[in-house]
Protein backbone atom coordinates (compact mmCIF):
# COMPACT_ATOMS: atom_id res chain seq x y z
CA UNK A 1 0.00 0.00 0.00
CA UNK A 2 1.41 3.39 -0.92
CA UNK A 3 2.25 5.32 2.20
CA UNK A 4 2.19 9.06 2.09
CA UNK A 5 4.73 10.57 4.46
CA UNK A 6 5.51 14.29 4.43
CA UNK A 7 7.57 16.57 6.63
CA UNK A 8 7.05 20.33 6.72
CA UNK A 9 10.26 21.83 8.07
CA UNK A 10 12.86 24.55 7.88
CA UNK A 11 16.40 23.81 6.65
CA UNK A 12 18.11 25.19 9.76
CA UNK A 13 15.63 24.00 12.39
CA UNK A 14 16.88 21.34 14.83
CA UNK A 15 13.23 20.50 15.52
CA UNK A 16 12.29 19.47 11.98
CA UNK A 17 15.71 17.78 11.61
CA UNK A 18 14.79 15.58 14.62
CA UNK A 19 11.83 14.25 12.67
CA UNK A 20 13.94 13.68 9.55
CA UNK A 21 16.57 11.87 11.62
CA UNK A 22 13.97 9.54 13.13
CA UNK A 23 12.63 8.73 9.65
CA UNK A 24 16.15 8.08 8.34
CA UNK A 25 16.91 5.75 11.26
CA UNK A 26 13.77 3.80 10.39
CA UNK A 27 14.47 3.87 6.66
CA UNK A 28 11.13 5.54 5.90
CA UNK A 29 10.83 7.42 2.60
CA UNK A 30 9.26 10.86 2.89
CA UNK A 31 8.60 14.03 0.99
CA UNK A 32 10.14 17.17 2.47
CA UNK A 33 8.50 20.57 2.15
CA UNK A 34 10.55 23.63 3.08
CA UNK A 35 8.59 26.33 4.89
CA UNK A 36 9.53 29.99 4.91
CA UNK A 37 9.19 30.42 8.65
CA UNK A 38 10.57 33.94 8.87
CA UNK A 39 8.63 35.23 5.90
CA UNK A 40 5.45 33.57 4.78
CA UNK A 41 3.98 30.52 6.42
CA UNK A 42 2.06 28.47 3.87
CA UNK A 43 -1.72 28.00 4.10
CA UNK A 44 -1.08 24.26 4.39
CA UNK A 45 1.10 24.74 7.48
CA UNK A 46 -1.54 26.94 9.10
CA UNK A 47 -4.20 24.35 8.23
CA UNK A 48 -2.21 21.41 9.61
CA UNK A 49 -0.96 23.16 12.75
CA UNK A 50 -3.53 25.81 13.63
CA UNK A 51 -2.66 25.69 17.34
CA UNK A 52 1.07 26.50 17.18
CA UNK A 53 1.46 27.51 13.49
CA UNK A 54 4.99 26.06 13.59
CA UNK A 55 7.18 23.50 11.94
CA UNK A 56 7.75 20.64 12.06
CA UNK A 57 4.45 19.19 10.93
CA UNK A 58 4.33 15.52 10.07
CA UNK A 59 1.75 14.15 7.68
CA UNK A 60 1.03 10.42 7.49
CA UNK A 61 -1.58 9.43 4.94
CA UNK A 62 -3.14 12.86 5.26
CA UNK A 63 -3.22 12.97 9.08
CA UNK A 64 -1.14 15.78 10.62
CA UNK A 65 0.89 15.65 13.84
CA UNK A 66 2.77 18.57 15.41
CA UNK A 67 5.46 18.93 18.13
CA UNK A 68 8.75 17.26 17.24
CA UNK A 69 9.05 14.82 20.15
CA UNK A 70 5.38 13.80 19.82
CA UNK A 71 6.10 13.14 16.13
CA UNK A 72 9.26 11.15 16.94
CA UNK A 73 7.32 8.93 19.37
CA UNK A 74 4.65 8.44 16.69
CA UNK A 75 7.34 7.39 14.20
CA UNK A 76 8.76 4.96 16.78
CA UNK A 77 5.35 3.35 17.31
CA UNK A 78 4.41 3.19 13.65
CA UNK A 79 7.62 1.80 12.12
CA UNK A 80 9.03 -0.92 14.36
CA UNK A 81 12.56 -1.47 12.94
CA UNK A 82 15.65 0.12 14.55
CA UNK A 83 13.94 1.13 17.80
CA UNK A 84 14.67 4.58 19.25
CA UNK A 85 13.27 3.75 22.70
CA UNK A 86 14.09 0.85 25.01
CA UNK A 87 11.51 -1.89 25.70
CA UNK A 88 11.72 -1.68 29.46
CA UNK A 89 9.16 0.81 30.86
CA UNK A 90 11.63 2.25 33.41
CA UNK A 91 14.39 2.77 30.83
CA UNK A 92 11.78 4.27 28.51
CA UNK A 93 10.72 6.67 31.27
CA UNK A 94 14.34 7.69 31.80
CA UNK A 95 14.73 8.40 28.07
CA UNK A 96 11.57 10.53 28.06
CA UNK A 97 12.72 12.36 31.19
CA UNK A 98 16.05 13.31 29.62
CA UNK A 99 14.51 14.25 26.27
CA UNK A 100 12.16 16.60 28.17
CA UNK A 101 15.10 17.99 30.15
CA UNK A 102 16.92 18.81 26.92
CA UNK A 103 13.87 20.54 25.47
CA UNK A 104 12.68 22.45 28.52
CA UNK A 105 15.93 23.33 30.27
CA UNK A 106 19.02 22.87 28.08
CA UNK A 107 17.87 24.41 24.84
CA UNK A 108 16.43 27.64 26.25
CA UNK A 109 19.46 28.08 28.54
CA UNK A 110 21.93 27.48 25.71
CA UNK A 111 20.13 29.81 23.30
CA UNK A 112 20.00 32.59 25.92
CA UNK A 113 23.68 32.09 26.75
CA UNK A 114 24.60 32.25 23.08
CA UNK A 115 22.85 35.49 22.26
CA UNK A 116 22.36 37.39 25.48
CA UNK A 117 23.83 40.88 25.95
CA UNK A 118 27.31 41.23 27.46
CA UNK A 119 26.13 42.15 30.94
CA UNK A 120 23.86 39.09 31.19
CA UNK A 121 26.25 36.64 29.57
CA UNK A 122 28.09 35.36 32.64
CA UNK A 123 24.90 34.42 34.47
CA UNK A 124 23.33 32.86 31.36
CA UNK A 125 26.52 30.88 30.68
CA UNK A 126 26.56 29.60 34.25
CA UNK A 127 22.99 28.33 33.93
CA UNK A 128 23.74 26.76 30.56
CA UNK A 129 26.80 25.00 31.97
CA UNK A 130 24.76 23.62 34.86
CA UNK A 131 22.41 22.09 32.28
CA UNK A 132 25.28 20.61 30.30
CA UNK A 133 26.82 19.16 33.46
CA UNK A 134 23.52 17.52 34.40
CA UNK A 135 23.00 16.19 30.89
CA UNK A 136 26.52 14.79 30.80
CA UNK A 137 25.72 12.73 33.90
CA UNK A 138 22.97 10.99 31.93
CA UNK A 139 25.55 9.65 29.45
CA UNK A 140 27.08 7.54 32.21
CA UNK A 141 29.93 6.06 30.17
CA UNK A 142 27.77 5.22 27.16
CA UNK A 143 28.62 6.02 23.58
CA UNK A 144 25.18 7.49 22.94
CA UNK A 145 22.36 8.37 25.35
CA UNK A 146 20.53 5.48 23.69
CA UNK A 147 23.41 3.09 24.41
CA UNK A 148 25.16 1.64 21.36
CA UNK A 149 22.83 3.32 18.92
CA UNK A 150 21.21 6.73 18.60
CA UNK A 151 17.99 6.96 20.62
CA UNK A 152 15.31 9.45 21.64
CA UNK A 153 17.58 11.53 23.86
CA UNK A 154 20.31 11.73 21.22
CA UNK A 155 17.70 12.89 18.71
CA UNK A 156 16.33 15.45 21.17
CA UNK A 157 19.86 16.69 21.89
CA UNK A 158 20.74 17.19 18.20
CA UNK A 159 21.00 20.92 18.84
CA UNK A 160 23.75 20.29 21.38
CA UNK A 161 25.54 17.84 19.10
CA UNK A 162 25.73 20.11 16.07
CA UNK A 163 24.04 23.50 16.23
CA UNK A 164 25.70 24.51 19.51
CA UNK A 165 29.20 23.90 18.16
CA UNK A 166 28.46 26.23 15.25
CA UNK A 167 26.96 28.88 17.53
CA UNK A 168 30.15 28.71 19.58
CA UNK A 169 32.23 29.20 16.44
CA UNK A 170 30.07 32.15 15.36
CA UNK A 171 30.01 33.91 18.73
CA UNK A 172 33.43 32.97 20.07
CA UNK A 173 31.81 31.90 23.35
CA UNK A 174 32.49 28.32 24.34
CA UNK A 175 30.00 26.56 26.53
CA UNK A 176 30.55 22.95 25.47
CA UNK A 177 34.30 22.29 25.51
CA UNK A 178 36.35 19.13 25.74
CA UNK A 179 37.96 20.45 28.93
CA UNK A 180 34.74 21.25 30.78
CA UNK A 181 32.54 18.39 29.52
CA UNK A 182 34.77 15.64 28.08
CA UNK A 183 32.08 12.96 27.85
CA UNK A 184 29.47 15.24 26.32
CA UNK A 185 31.99 16.73 23.90
CA UNK A 186 33.00 13.24 22.79
CA UNK A 187 29.33 12.37 22.40
CA UNK A 188 28.80 15.35 20.09
CA UNK A 189 31.64 14.13 17.86
CA UNK A 190 30.22 10.60 17.82
CA UNK A 191 26.76 11.97 17.10
CA UNK A 192 27.68 14.06 14.06
CA UNK A 193 29.93 11.35 12.59
CA UNK A 194 27.20 8.76 12.77
CA UNK A 195 26.26 8.11 9.12
CA UNK A 196 22.49 8.35 9.55
CA UNK A 197 22.89 11.61 11.47
CA UNK A 198 25.42 13.12 9.04
CA UNK A 199 22.89 12.84 6.21
CA UNK A 200 20.24 14.68 8.18
CA UNK A 201 22.17 17.78 9.24
CA UNK A 202 21.91 21.23 7.65
CA UNK A 203 24.94 22.35 5.60
CA UNK A 204 27.71 23.60 7.87
CA UNK A 205 28.69 26.78 6.03
CA UNK A 206 25.12 27.91 5.52
CA UNK A 207 24.26 27.40 9.19
CA UNK A 208 27.47 29.06 10.40
CA UNK A 209 26.75 32.10 8.21
CA UNK A 210 23.23 32.22 9.63
CA UNK A 211 24.52 32.25 13.22
CA UNK A 212 27.18 34.85 12.45
CA UNK A 213 24.50 37.14 11.03
CA UNK A 214 22.23 36.44 13.98
CA UNK A 215 24.98 37.18 16.46
CA UNK A 216 25.87 40.42 14.71
CA UNK A 217 22.19 41.37 14.70
CA UNK A 218 21.83 40.56 18.41
CA UNK A 219 24.97 42.53 19.24
CA UNK A 220 23.57 45.54 17.40
CA UNK A 221 20.25 45.30 19.23
CA UNK A 222 21.99 44.88 22.57
CA UNK A 223 24.34 47.79 21.89
CA UNK A 224 21.46 50.13 21.15
CA UNK A 225 19.50 49.14 24.30
CA UNK B 1 3.03 -12.45 43.54
CA UNK B 2 6.02 -10.36 44.58
CA UNK B 3 5.16 -7.46 46.87
CA UNK B 4 5.12 -4.26 44.86
CA UNK B 5 6.36 -1.12 46.51
CA UNK B 6 4.84 2.06 45.12
CA UNK B 7 5.48 5.41 46.76
CA UNK B 8 4.38 8.83 45.62
CA UNK B 9 6.10 11.98 46.83
CA UNK B 10 3.76 14.96 46.42
CA UNK B 11 2.18 17.81 48.35
CA UNK B 12 -1.43 18.12 49.54
CA UNK B 13 -2.14 20.73 46.85
CA UNK B 14 0.21 19.89 43.96
CA UNK B 15 -1.80 19.79 40.75
CA UNK B 16 0.90 17.71 39.11
CA UNK B 17 0.98 15.24 41.98
CA UNK B 18 -2.78 14.96 41.81
CA UNK B 19 -2.63 13.71 38.22
CA UNK B 20 -0.53 10.81 39.39
CA UNK B 21 -2.95 10.10 42.26
CA UNK B 22 -5.84 9.99 39.77
CA UNK B 23 -3.93 7.58 37.50
CA UNK B 24 -3.02 5.29 40.39
CA UNK B 25 -6.62 5.31 41.67
CA UNK B 26 -7.97 4.69 38.16
CA UNK B 27 -5.83 1.56 37.92
CA UNK B 28 -6.48 0.48 41.49
CA UNK B 29 -2.80 0.59 42.47
CA UNK B 30 -1.93 0.61 46.16
CA UNK B 31 0.67 3.19 47.07
CA UNK B 32 2.22 5.10 49.97
CA UNK B 33 1.66 8.84 49.76
CA UNK B 34 4.42 11.01 51.18
CA UNK B 35 3.41 14.66 51.48
CA UNK B 36 6.39 16.98 51.24
CA UNK B 37 6.89 20.39 52.75
CA UNK B 38 8.45 22.24 49.83
CA UNK B 39 9.88 24.93 52.12
CA UNK B 40 11.84 22.15 53.80
CA UNK B 41 12.50 19.49 51.19
CA UNK B 42 13.23 16.03 52.55
CA UNK B 43 16.51 14.23 51.94
CA UNK B 44 14.44 11.57 50.19
CA UNK B 45 13.05 14.05 47.65
CA UNK B 46 16.49 15.49 46.94
CA UNK B 47 17.85 11.99 46.50
CA UNK B 48 15.02 10.85 44.22
CA UNK B 49 14.80 14.00 42.09
CA UNK B 50 18.22 15.66 42.13
CA UNK B 51 17.66 17.33 38.75
CA UNK B 52 14.50 19.32 39.55
CA UNK B 53 14.08 18.77 43.31
CA UNK B 54 10.32 18.84 42.74
CA UNK B 55 7.21 16.76 43.29
CA UNK B 56 5.70 14.52 42.12
CA UNK B 57 8.14 11.62 42.21
CA UNK B 58 6.90 8.07 41.77
CA UNK B 59 9.10 5.40 43.31
CA UNK B 60 8.42 1.87 42.04
CA UNK B 61 10.33 -0.88 43.81
CA UNK B 62 12.97 1.64 44.77
CA UNK B 63 13.34 3.23 41.31
CA UNK B 64 12.34 6.91 41.10
CA UNK B 65 10.64 8.65 38.17
CA UNK B 66 10.00 12.40 37.93
CA UNK B 67 7.95 14.68 35.66
CA UNK B 68 4.24 13.97 35.90
CA UNK B 69 3.58 13.20 32.21
CA UNK B 70 6.56 10.82 32.14
CA UNK B 71 5.20 9.18 35.30
CA UNK B 72 1.72 8.81 33.78
CA UNK B 73 3.10 7.05 30.69
CA UNK B 74 5.18 4.77 32.92
CA UNK B 75 2.13 3.88 35.00
CA UNK B 76 0.17 3.12 31.82
CA UNK B 77 2.90 0.83 30.48
CA UNK B 78 3.42 -0.96 33.76
CA UNK B 79 -0.18 -1.55 34.85
CA UNK B 80 -2.35 -2.44 31.87
CA UNK B 81 -5.86 -2.20 33.34
CA UNK B 82 -7.97 0.91 32.57
CA UNK B 83 -5.57 2.32 29.97
CA UNK B 84 -4.83 6.04 29.91
CA UNK B 85 -3.49 5.98 26.35
CA UNK B 86 -5.20 4.41 23.33
CA UNK B 87 -3.58 1.68 21.21
CA UNK B 88 -3.66 3.63 17.96
CA UNK B 89 -0.43 5.66 17.46
CA UNK B 90 -2.26 8.65 15.94
CA UNK B 91 -4.73 8.85 18.83
CA UNK B 92 -1.83 8.45 21.23
CA UNK B 93 -0.05 11.35 19.52
CA UNK B 94 -3.18 13.48 19.87
CA UNK B 95 -3.39 12.79 23.63
CA UNK B 96 0.30 13.66 24.06
CA UNK B 97 -0.08 16.84 22.00
CA UNK B 98 -2.92 18.13 24.17
CA UNK B 99 -1.31 17.11 27.46
CA UNK B 100 1.73 19.10 26.34
CA UNK B 101 -0.48 22.01 25.30
CA UNK B 102 -1.92 22.20 28.80
CA UNK B 103 1.48 22.10 30.47
CA UNK B 104 3.30 24.46 28.10
CA UNK B 105 0.56 26.89 27.05
CA UNK B 106 -2.78 26.80 28.86
CA UNK B 107 -1.68 26.33 32.45
CA UNK B 108 1.14 28.93 32.29
CA UNK B 109 -1.20 31.50 30.70
CA UNK B 110 -3.89 31.07 33.36
CA UNK B 111 -1.23 31.04 36.08
CA UNK B 112 0.17 34.24 34.57
CA UNK B 113 -3.28 35.83 34.74
CA UNK B 114 -3.36 34.96 38.45
CA UNK B 115 0.17 35.96 39.41
CA UNK B 116 1.11 38.90 37.19
CA UNK B 117 0.20 42.56 37.16
CA UNK B 118 -0.38 45.32 34.65
CA UNK B 119 0.68 44.73 31.03
CA UNK B 120 2.04 41.24 31.76
CA UNK B 121 -1.32 40.26 33.20
CA UNK B 122 -3.17 41.61 30.18
CA UNK B 123 -0.90 39.59 27.90
CA UNK B 124 -1.42 36.45 29.99
CA UNK B 125 -5.18 36.87 29.84
CA UNK B 126 -5.08 37.38 26.07
CA UNK B 127 -2.97 34.22 25.71
CA UNK B 128 -5.35 32.28 27.98
CA UNK B 129 -8.34 33.35 25.88
CA UNK B 130 -6.58 32.12 22.70
CA UNK B 131 -5.56 28.87 24.38
CA UNK B 132 -9.03 28.23 25.81
CA UNK B 133 -10.50 28.67 22.32
CA UNK B 134 -8.33 25.83 21.02
CA UNK B 135 -9.25 23.61 23.95
CA UNK B 136 -12.96 24.31 23.42
CA UNK B 137 -12.57 23.39 19.73
CA UNK B 138 -10.87 20.11 20.62
CA UNK B 139 -13.83 19.08 22.80
CA UNK B 140 -16.35 19.29 19.92
CA UNK B 141 -18.36 16.09 19.73
CA UNK B 142 -16.59 14.54 22.71
CA UNK B 143 -17.46 13.91 26.33
CA UNK B 144 -13.82 13.79 27.38
CA UNK B 145 -10.58 14.66 25.55
CA UNK B 146 -10.08 10.89 25.39
CA UNK B 147 -13.55 10.34 23.88
CA UNK B 148 -15.98 8.26 25.93
CA UNK B 149 -13.41 7.62 28.66
CA UNK B 150 -10.74 9.83 30.19
CA UNK B 151 -7.16 9.63 29.00
CA UNK B 152 -3.80 11.33 29.38
CA UNK B 153 -5.06 14.71 28.16
CA UNK B 154 -8.00 14.68 30.62
CA UNK B 155 -5.61 13.98 33.48
CA UNK B 156 -3.42 16.86 32.30
CA UNK B 157 -6.37 19.29 32.05
CA UNK B 158 -7.95 17.90 35.23
CA UNK B 159 -6.64 20.72 37.43
CA UNK B 160 -9.16 23.04 35.74
CA UNK B 161 -12.02 21.06 37.22
CA UNK B 162 -11.21 21.95 40.82
CA UNK B 163 -8.78 24.88 40.75
CA UNK B 164 -10.40 27.36 38.34
CA UNK B 165 -13.27 28.00 40.73
CA UNK B 166 -10.70 28.74 43.44
CA UNK B 167 -8.97 31.29 41.22
CA UNK B 168 -12.37 32.80 40.31
CA UNK B 169 -13.23 33.21 43.97
CA UNK B 170 -9.87 34.69 44.95
CA UNK B 171 -9.46 37.10 42.04
CA UNK B 172 -13.12 37.94 41.45
CA UNK B 173 -12.40 37.40 37.76
CA UNK B 174 -13.87 34.50 35.80
CA UNK B 175 -11.45 33.24 33.19
CA UNK B 176 -13.34 30.14 32.01
CA UNK B 177 -16.67 31.78 31.31
CA UNK B 178 -19.75 31.13 29.14
CA UNK B 179 -17.63 31.52 26.00
CA UNK B 180 -16.48 27.97 26.67
CA UNK B 181 -19.61 25.85 27.22
CA UNK B 182 -17.96 22.56 26.20
CA UNK B 183 -15.07 23.12 28.58
CA UNK B 184 -17.43 24.03 31.42
CA UNK B 185 -19.41 20.83 30.71
CA UNK B 186 -16.19 18.81 30.66
CA UNK B 187 -15.15 20.34 34.01
CA UNK B 188 -18.48 19.19 35.46
CA UNK B 189 -18.12 15.67 34.04
CA UNK B 190 -14.55 15.36 35.22
CA UNK B 191 -15.27 16.54 38.74
CA UNK B 192 -18.06 13.95 39.02
CA UNK B 193 -15.73 11.05 38.25
CA UNK B 194 -15.09 8.86 41.32
CA UNK B 195 -11.32 9.41 41.06
CA UNK B 196 -11.80 13.19 41.10
CA UNK B 197 -14.63 13.38 43.64
CA UNK B 198 -12.76 11.35 46.23
CA UNK B 199 -9.32 12.75 45.58
CA UNK B 200 -9.36 16.51 45.26
CA UNK B 201 -7.82 18.83 47.81
CA UNK B 202 -10.45 20.51 50.02
CA UNK B 203 -11.86 23.63 48.33
CA UNK B 204 -11.76 25.80 51.46
CA UNK B 205 -8.16 24.93 52.20
CA UNK B 206 -7.24 25.79 48.59
CA UNK B 207 -9.02 29.15 48.82
CA UNK B 208 -7.04 30.02 51.95
CA UNK B 209 -3.79 29.02 50.30
CA UNK B 210 -4.36 30.90 47.05
CA UNK B 211 -5.88 33.91 48.77
CA UNK B 212 -2.69 34.26 50.81
CA UNK B 213 -0.54 33.86 47.71
CA UNK B 214 -2.62 36.38 45.76
CA UNK B 215 -2.34 38.98 48.52
CA UNK B 216 1.40 38.44 48.69
CA UNK B 217 1.77 38.91 44.91
CA UNK B 218 -0.62 41.85 44.65
CA UNK B 219 -0.15 43.91 47.84
CA UNK B 220 -2.87 46.49 48.32
CA UNK B 221 -1.46 49.87 47.43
Amino acid sequence: MAEEVKVFGAWGSPFSRRVELALKIKGVKYEYIEEDVYGNKSPLLLKYNPVHKKIPVFLHNGKPIAESLVIVEYIEETWKGNPILPEDPYEKAMARFWAKFVDEKCLPALWTAGFSPENERAKAAEEACECLKTLESALNGKRFFGGDTVGLVDIAANFIGYWLRLIQEATGHDLLSAEKFPALFKWSDEFVSCSVVKDSLPPRDKLLAFFKARFAGAAQTNASN
Amino acid sequence: MAAEEVKLLKTWSSRFGLRVVWALKLKGIQYDAIDEDLSNKSALLLQYNPVYKKVPVLVHNGKPISESLVILEYIDETWKQNPILPEDPLEKARERFWAKFNDEKLLPSIWGAFTKEGKEREEAIAAAVENLKFVEEELKGKKFFGGEKIGLADLAFGWLAYLICVFDEVTGFKIVDERYPLLLAWMQEFSQLPIAKDNCPPHDKLVIKYQALYEKLHPAK
